[in-house]
């Protein structure tokens, strides 16, 4: 019995320890230094950039071994609000921010379409804005409406407070409500996984994602492709924006800019995203940046 | 110096006093999550009211509707869907392990029973999506993100509890009580269905509430197999959105009322269980009594 109550003791010690160390772990990834020459980076928020966020942090740790980058998901409010309280030194968005949301260092980093997609069985091609709204209203309910099989719509939209949800509300609902019969996922990955096993359904996910397991459809005539939005015929995207508290400075700034380099750009080209240089040209925030760090650095 | 005996108890009541403040953490962090539940929730129900609270099914916070009518309905159907798929199981599982299965037999099935009680919910999810939504899809009509599949999968999953806390209440009828009953001629089936099960009645009844508990708190496999949809299901191949999937899944973008809002819907949740958990315990003790 004694035995026992001791092991008990020992284990909730041992947990406890275990606790705070895990504490003191999280404390110090939170600050740019860790010592020993390790500098750390954390990104936060949106779940449509955190792919891409994560691919230029991988090159970026390549090309820059003693940094460390972190990127977390948690959607665009909270990376807005990562941003805004300091918790992320980049919050990410893949939406505009709101009105009361501004008073954050904005760095659009590159465009985003949202593309609809249907299953490849599906022999839809294309949709004018209207009956996607309509669809996306409870209107129209059923394939047969649009010429096809009688069969219901499976309607997949993502949940509310999502930045491809925000976008798709602003860009295609415009004042409409989606229906709350609506099926809701929590991800582009599973509204596409979704969609390619029903035959019956229809999504809307970024246009970076989109697979042979779906099939995107035009809108209103344009088929989404980077050529479409590049020659603004396609008008459904959206920025994919780094929100930072200040003007970012130091490590946050160099990653930034990194990002916004050719190189970075192409990264985000080959997948499947719009650079941002060919809407808004070079941003001045790296000149000087780059003037200097060529110096220092290498 | 050897101890006296005054030294030993003193020894005795500091182990005691240590032990009994861990004891109480644990009903600390209740008494926290309680009260932080409630800070966070309550002034957002006092803001909207009650009534447009709890029973309006618009739920719409980025536009100001804050109606949990339809999830709270979810909720409970999915629960007795659970029940109506998992109860009979584990209970006829619990009576094959205590009155019929051999010695052999319980050694396999038991620490089955307890591996299935170890898969993490998310794997559940998978599997629900993975295979039995399209089965459902394909042979039942609905997107097959339904209320059905829901249930399915959550009975499966209250089995571990429903069937080890009626497989105690099955042991614990006394030999006397079954001896009694295959004196007077009483087959082995009959014992068990006019005796055995009789007896062992609230101790049966408290594993199906507590069944119940767990299934109307389980949250990961739900978001990923019943489609979160906000409506009032009106059959059961309907998509459907419990009150826990639907804070998980804004949890992460949820801020100033939203956030709130999700915290309400915690209180509402916390009473449910709270109520359920009271049913079970009246049940237990009403059997001790006996």
């Amino acid at each position: 019995m004694a035995a026992r109550l001791v092991k008990g003791a020992l284990t909730f010690v041992c947990l406890i320890a275990l606790a705070v160390g895990a504490q003191g772990c999280r404390k110090k990834k939170k600050s740019q230094k860790t010592g020993r020459g390790y500098t750390s980076i954390i990104i936060a928020g949106s779940t449509s950039v955190q792919p891409f966020a994560e691919k230029l942090a991988e090159m970026y740790m390549v090309k820059y071994p003693n940094v460390i980058i972190n990127v977390q998901g948690g959607g665009s409010t909270a990376g807005i609000r990562s941003a805004q309280m300091g918790i992320a030194n980049i919050g990410t968005s893949s939406r505009n921010l709101h009105p009361e949301e501004k008073g954050l260092f904005e760095i659009p980093i590159a465009y985003d379409g949202i593309a609809v997609i249907v299953n490849p069985k599906n022999p839809l091609k294309n949709l004018s804005s209207e009956t996607l709204r309509a669809i996306y209203a409870g209107r129209i309910l059923n394939w047969k409406q649009l010429g096809g099989v009688d069969h219901r719509i499976t309607t997949i939209t993502r949940e509310e407070g999502s930045g491809t949800r925000g976008a798709f509300e602003e860009l295609v609902m415009e004042k409409t409500e989606i229906d709350p019969g609506c099926i809701v996922e929590d991800s582009n990955g599973s509204v596409r996984e979704l969609v390619s096993t029903d035959p019956y359904s229809i999504g809307y996910i970024s246009l970076g994602l989109v697979n042979k397991q779906v099939k995107a459809i035009a809108i209103d005539g344009v088929f989404p492709s980077v050529q479409t939005i590049k020659e603004r015929r396609y008008r459904f995207y959206r920025p994919f924006l780094f929100l930072t508290k200040k003007k970012p400075v130091g490590l946050t700034l160099h990653f930034i800019c990194y990002v916004l380099s050719p190189e970075g750009q192409r990264i985000l080209a080959k997948e499947g995203l719009i650079p941002v240089t060919i809407i808004h040209g070079e941003s001045t925030l790296c000149q000087q940046q780059r003037q200097t760090s060529g110096k220092k650095k290498k | 110096m050897p101890a006296t005996a005054a030294d030993i108890r003193k020894k005795e009541k500091i182990i005691q006093r240590v032990f009994l403040i861990i004891a109480f953490s644990s009903l600390f962090s209740l008494f926290l999550i309680a009260l932080f539940i409630f800070i966070e929730g309550f002034p957002m129900i006092m803001k909207v009211g009650l009534k447009d609270f709890l029973l309006s099914t618009r739920w719409s916070p980025t536009r100001g509707h804050y109606g949990i009518f339809a999830m709270i309905v979810s909720s409970f159907w999915v629960t007795i869907g659970a029940l109506l798929f998992g109860g009979p199981l584990g209970l006829m599982c619990s009576i094959f392990l205590v009155e019929f299965a051999s010695a052999r037999w319980r050694a396999i099935i038991k620490p089955a029973l307890e591996l299935l009680a170890g898969i993490p919910s998310v794997v559940y999810g998978f599997l629900g999506v993975v295979y039995l939504v399209p089965l459902v899809r394909d042979y039942l009509g609905g997107p097959g993100l339904s209320l059905l599949t829901s249930c399915i999968i959550l009975g499966i999953m209250i089995l571990p509890t429903v069937i080890s806390i009626s497989v105690d209440a099955l042991v614990a009828v006394p030999n006397s009580y079954r001896e009694a009953a295959f004196s007077l001629g009483g087959t082995r089936w009959q014992t068990t269905y006019m005796v055995t099960v009789h007896a062992a009645k609230s101790g049966i009844i408290t594993a199906l509430v507590l069944g119940m508990g767990r299934a109307v708190g389980e949250t990961m496999a739900v978001i990923m197999i019943s489609g979160n949809a906000l409506k009032i299901p009106t059959s059961i191949l309907d998509p459907i959105r419990t009150m826990t999937s639907n804070i998980a899944l804004e949890m992460g973008y949820a801020s100033g009322m939203h956030r709130q809002a999700l915290f309400a819907t915690g209180i509402v949740l916390f009473f449910f269980v709270m109520a359920l958990n009271t049913i079970a315990t009246l049940f237990a003790r009403r059997k001790a009594i006996k």
